[in-house]
């Protein structure tokens, strides 16, 4: 790649041309992406939206870097994702933060850990640091007084919380979430997305944001709606 | 590399401990195949080392044995004058020709006989190490006296609780009548049930077959500074080879020799800690496995999350390793007490040494990370794209 092509690609974090994706083989075979192109600025905001199956998940985990790209390209902060070794892959999920439907904590580990899981991974902080660091994630989100407790004493709400400070505390260029809000009522929910924004614009950090709540679409900086493996124009 | 020596959570032992009851079961079973270990590695040595329990206590540098002689249950004689030849090297300042036989001993109380180990020697000459001995041997200077080993097994009667009545312990061996003089503590030994020593003359009375110039061993004391390998070498080079000489710690092996590769002991004793050790193996295993199978979509999202595979199976090789120590160290001290039992029953001489207790820790530690190796390869199954 010359230095031209890659000066380009980075102005966009994540820079998608015309992926297309299967499942399944020979007969079974099925396409759930078809030539999807998308890019995302830094900072930028953008929620994906879709009926279930229309292939959301699937781009999402393609470019949190957790599948191999079967054809097109796809740019992470400049780095091309296809034929990418797993050792690329590797480092560029550090920078990239994820939040799950269901929260994936680590049961063993209290709130504080938790979090400490996702500063843990960086690089030049001295043990006590990065514990600070987890603390301060925890306050940010609302649960110093719930730093000791196990995800199981956690409500529902809480925990997604915890994963947010757990995806923020590895300083991620990137956050990608899908569906954070599925477990939870409305008005939590609300909360949940609205801090989740206001954190990562503090970072400088885009999201991308699969979900089909309705009550959340205001937070996006920009929307993109899916439907049978492609994106529909923006409107 | 900076990114491995960080301090992290200690995720290992959280993960251990937060089960407390799977802990239990991990550590109860790798504590049972420790003991198990224990018990059969110390059974084994123990045994060996019963073999010799008389052979360490003689006073002697040097020993002169028969070439076929092939244990202490099968020794043969050898002319009493290649003792005295030995004499003649200048570092040699003093011999004991001792005889060394079965004898049947008549229990006093029950009647019935039953074999002893005789020892036959001159009172004057040094016999024993143990300081208190020499004195113990002028009573033997009287024909028809023997020193009783208190240690002996009990089928042989209550000799030490009616000698210390003040009774007169008199019996008989081979036949003859004998009176005990005086007790010593020698202690049973792998072929010797008991022990009696008496002078070499009362010894050719109760087995008047041996010839009076044949002995079974002859024990040769050398100078303060003289070098036990090359005097032996210099005797082994200038007397005939009718006799064999061994240094001291070379006739204590020759006794465990015979018992090592003479006898399935040391085969018994090796498969039943091995059975230890694949039971412990198992036990790990299966905790480990399903440790990990259990937290497999936690492992996926560490993945996702961006930790290295690499790391993952440090995490459980950490759960390897803390579970190897914190079962070794009730295996340690119940083998400990276990053994302190044995010893106090059956007077075989078990303890716990350095060597057995780093071999065990070792063998628990190979048991610990072998399990977790394998447990491993489940992790490649954590497939972080699967979580969402």
């Amino acid at each position: 790649m010359s230095n031209a092509d890659k000066l380009i690609n980075n102005l966009f974090t994540v820079d998608v041309k015309g992926v297309s994706h299967w499942y399944g083989k020979g007969d079974m075979r099925k396409k759930v992406l078809n030539s999807i192109s998308m890019q995302i600025r830094p900072g930028e905001v953008v929620l994906l939206t879709g009926p279930s199956g229309c292939g959301k998940t699937t781009l999402l985990t393609l470019i949190g870097a957790l599948r191999n790209i079967q054809k097109g390209d796809l740019f992470v902060f400049g780095h091309e994702l296809r034929n990418s070794s797993r050792k690329t892959r590797q480092i560029l999920r550090r920078n990239i933060g994820m939040i799950f439907q269901g929260h994936n904590l680590l049961r063993c580990l209290t709130a504080e850990q938790n979090v400490q899981m996702g500063s843990d991974l960086l690089n030049g902080y001295s043990y006590r640091a990065r514990r600070n660091m987890a603390k301060e994630w925890l306050r940010e989100v609302g649960l110093s007084d719930h730093s000791k407790k196990l995800p199981h004493d956690l409500s529902g709400g809480q925990k997604q919380r915890v994963a947010i400070a757990r995806a923020l505390a590895a300083q991620p260029k990137l956050l990608l979430a899908d569906e954070p809000t599925a477990a939870l009522d409305s008005v939590t929910g609300r909360e949940i997305v609205s801090l989740l924004k206001r954190l990562a614009s503090d970072q400088g950090c885009s999201v991308l944001m699969v979900t089909h709540d309705p009550r959340i679409l205001d937070v996006a900086d920009r929307l993109l709606k899916m439907e049978d493996g492609t994106i529909l124009p923006s409107y | 590399m900076k990114y491995i020596h960080q301090r992290r959570i200690p995720l290992s032992w959280l993960l251990l401990s937060r089960q407390p009851l799977r802990l239990l079961v991990a550590l109860s079973g790798i504590c049972f195949a420790g003991i198990l270990m224990f018990m059969q590695l110390g059974f084994r040595d123990g045994l060996f080392d019963a073999s010799v329990t008389v052979h360490r206590l003689f006073d002697a540098d040097l020993v002169l044995m028969s070439p076929r002689s092939m244990s202490s249950i099968a020794m043969s004689g050898f002319p009493r004058r290649r003792l005295v030849q030995a004499m003649a090297h200048k570092d040699v300042v003093g011999i004991s020709p001792v005889n060394w036989n079965f004898l049947l001993w008549r229990n006093p109380e029950t009647l019935s006989t039953r074999s002893i180990l005789a020892l036959g020697f001159e009172p004057n000459d040094p016999l024993l190490t143990n300081p208190t001995f020499a004195k113990k041997a002028q009573l033997l200077k009287n024909e028809g006296r023997v020193l009783f080993d208190e240690l002996s097994r009990e089928e042989f009667g209550p000799i030490k609780s009616w000698f210390n009545q003040g009774r007169i312990v008199e019996s008989e061996v081979a036949g003859k009548r004998v009176r005990v003089a005086e007790l010593v503590s020698l202690g049973p030994s792998f072929g010797a049930d008991g022990n009696l020593i008496t002078s070499r003359e009362t010894f050719l009375k109760l087995l008047p077959t041996n010839p009076p110039g044949s002995i079974e061993i002859g024990l040769i004391r050398l100078k303060n500074n003289a070098n036990p390998e090359n005097v032996a070498a210099s005797l082994r080079y200038n007397l005939p080879n009718d006799v064999k000489v061994l240094t001291h710690k070379e006739f204590i092996n020759f006794e465990k020799d015979y018992w090592k590769n003479s006898t399935s002991i040391g085969f018994i004793f090796s498969l039943g800690a091995a059975m230890g050790f694949i039971v412990g193996c198992v036990i790990v295993y299966q905790i480990l496995y399903s440790d990990v199978s259990d937290h497999l979509p936690e492992y996926a999202t560490l993945l996702a999350m961006g930790y290295k595979l690499k790391s993952l199976s440090g995490v459980v090789a950490r759960e390897g390793i803390i579970l190897a120590v914190l079962g070794y160290l009730p295996a340690y001290l119940s083998g400990n007490a276990l053994y302190a039992i044995v010893r106090s029953s059956t007077k075989l001489p078990v303890a716990m040494d350095t060597e057995r207790a780093l071999l065990v820790f070792l063998l628990i530690l190979s048991m610990c990370m072998g399990s977790a190796l394998l447990a491993m390869r489940r992790l490649v199954d954590a497939d972080p794209a699967d979580i969402f």
